[in-house]
């Protein structure tokens, strides 16, 4: 078994925030005693990922993941556990560590605003202190791959949104990361700016073997790079395991989809009527009823076509916190 | 690569893709640069018509030497200005500071060849001022070859008291987001003891020995008096060894609060 590349274990984070009620009394009573709140961020993480590995950690705004991601990429500091990343304690943020990862924020731009992309790319080769042949041979592949040719340069004020997020991800990995922690890379763009976003991070991760751990809240960013995904919720881990497991551990139903023909009767007595349009309709019946359901379907109705499926990750990812939050 | 070389390819290249990212700015850095012509030439005017009002001389400084002085000083104030403390609070709310965090380089680097760039591409502006002052004003110059040899080093290690001395007070900006007062104290201080507002020999006594034991004059006036030849030759060794420990003083006080505030980053969250 080889070493895993990130190893992390009962990681947590704690913030003191400052609380301070509405009003001018309250202003003055915060004046005389500070009171704080602690805010359990993240809350004693484990999981590992081996080398080469592409993860989706999920979870909904706020469940900690950016605060992970922050403390893989040696941002900030935790306040309990320890993770290993490449042989290193990240927060030490000593340079050999932060020459061999990279985070990539969908939502901050590192390149400069008002200079061109190739003048930002050409500033990092000197910070990495990257030869000339590495340079080179590393920026002709990623303008081939991301298809920077018009673009790089331009000023990154004159790039679209989708644009600019390619030249990140240029300007990210230039210096060859061994490890990518990507923080909603793909947010605010387009369908097709998604896939090229997505089929680049494949790419990577396929000719230079790194380690991914990938935050998104698209699950198609998810469903194509990912056969891993770590769940997480109010700083705790809810599962971690291959996608397909995530849909049979959460999904206590069946989606069903039949088509009724001509047919226009009441399908409530078969189980809870997602959708209905036209001859189309969408059951959700519970797992264990699915079959007896079908055969009803079957025998009491003039079915055209009928088809069992789980339901969207989405849905059922959405129905685990919203669960999760009701409690 | 060596450490050196790493260094010098590494300033080479920040230096000209800065000297672009300042020519982008020009318009804004113009406005800057008439802040740093317009002050001198006001107090140049006031000064020298208090010494042709005293009847030529104001604490033994002519007209003609105050016009050498400011625009000496014009000079030197360009070449040892900083802008850090104006945008480090900005830099940690844009997340600007998180990504020179997760670089393989301390981020003083990048400011010192930005400023670098700056000061070059902004000496287009400055020298035609200068010369229009000059001509207008008439100023006396002492400087011969000695004193221009003197000036240099004077003025790097004036450079590098503000520039080191200014980053680390930028960043208080990790503690308060008051940053604004902090500053106001600061250039406050600056402007009265650094020499701008008028010759250190012209203020009274306490507040020469009040300057005397602050960095602000090694920051501006010392290399503005070593080029007028008002440093005697005695004198000029002793002032680079002040100036030398006033560096030791401000970057021992950059590591120790660049360390903290890092860690305070790292606790609280960018």
């Amino acid at each position: 078994m080889p070493q895993p590349a990130i190893r992390v274990r009962d990681l947590s984070k704690a913030y003191r925030v400052p609380v301070r009620g509405a009003g001018l009394r309250a202003a003055l009573r915060s004046l005389v005693r500070r009171e704080t709140r602690t805010v359990d961020a993240v809350r004693e993480i484990s999981f590992e990922l081996a080398a080469g590995e592409v993860v989706g950690f999920l979870g909904p705004n706020g469940a900690g993941k950016t605060t992970t991601l922050k403390m893989l990429s040696g941002l900030l500091h935790p306040t309990g556990g320890t993770a290993d990343v490449l042989g290193h304690a990240p927060w030490h943020r000593d340079k050999g560590y932060l020459r061999r990862m990279t985070l990539v924020m969908g939502q901050r731009n590192q390149l400069l605003w008002d200079i061109p992309v190739i003048d930002s790319l050409d500033r990092n080769r000197a910070i990495y202190g990257l030869g000339t042949d590495a340079y080179t041979s590393t920026l002709d592949e990623l303008v081939e791959l991301l298809d920077l040719g018009e673009l790089i340069d331009k000023p990154v004020r004159n790039l679209s949104l989708g644009e600019r997020m390619k030249c990140e991800f240029a300007a990210a990995v230039l210096h060859r990361p061994q490890v990518l922690f990507l923080d909603e890379p793909t947010i605010g763009l387009d369908v097709t700016m998604q896939k090229r976003i997505r089929s680049f991070i494949e790419s990577y991760n396929r000719s230079t073997g790194a380690t991914v751990l990938l935050t998104s809240h698209y699950m198609a960013d998810v469903e194509a790079l990912c056969r891993r995904v770590i769940v997480i919720h109010r700083g705790q881990i809810l599962f971690d395991g291959e996608l397909a497991g995530l849909v049979q551990t959460f999904s206590a139903h069946k989606t069903i989809v039949i088509d009724l023909g001509a047919w226009e009767g009441d399908l409530a007595a078969y189980g809870e009527v997602v959708s209905r349009d036209g001859s189309r309709a969408t059951l959700r019946v519970p797992k264990e009823d699915t079959p007896r359901v079908t055969g009803r379907l079957l025998a009491d109705l003039p079915i055209v076509d009928l088809t069992v499926e789980d339901p969207p990750i989405e849905d059922v990812i959405e129905r685990v916190f919203n669960e999760e939050a009701a409690e | 690569m060596s450490g050196l070389r790493y260094f010098a390819a590494l300033y080479g290249t920040l230096t000209r893709t800065g000297i672009a990212l300042q020519i982008q700015y020009r318009a804004a850095n113009v406005i800057w640069m008439l802040g740093g012509i317009i002050e001198p030439v006001i107090y140049l005017v006031v000064w020298s018509t208090v010494a042709r009002e005293q009847g030529g001389s104001a604490d033994g400084w002519t007209p003609a030497d105050f016009a050498a002085y400011y625009v000496t000083l014009m000079f030197v104030n360009h070449l040892t200005f900083a802008w850090v403390m104006h945008v480090f609070q900005f830099r940690i709310q844009q997340g600007e500071l998180s990504f020179a965090l997760l670089r393989p380089i301390h981020p003083i680097h990048s400011d010192i060849a930005d400023n670098l760039g700056f000061k070059l591409v902004m000496l287009v502006v400055l020298i035609p001022a200068a010369l229009v002052v000059a001509w207008t004003f008439e100023p006396r110059w002492n400087t011969g070859l000695a004193e221009t040899l003197a000036f240099v080093p004077a003025l790097i290690l004036a450079f590098s008291v503000r520039f080191l001395t200014e980053w680390s007070l930028a960043l208080a900006a990790f503690w308060t987001t008051r940053v604004t007062a902090v500053n106001n104290v600061y250039f406050t201080a600056l402007i009265f003891l650094s020499g701008r507002v008028a010759p250190i020999d012209m203020l009274p006594g306490w507040l020469q020995t009040v300057s005397a034991s602050l960095p602000f004059y090694w920051m501006v006036a010392f290399p503005v008096e070593v080029m007028l030849g008002r440093v005697p030759p005695g004198e000029l060794a002793a002032g680079f060894a002040t100036q030398l420990a006033w560096i030791a003083a401000a970057l021992g006080m950059l590591s120790l609060v660049w360390t903290r505030a890092v860690r305070r980053f790292g606790a609280v969250g960018g």
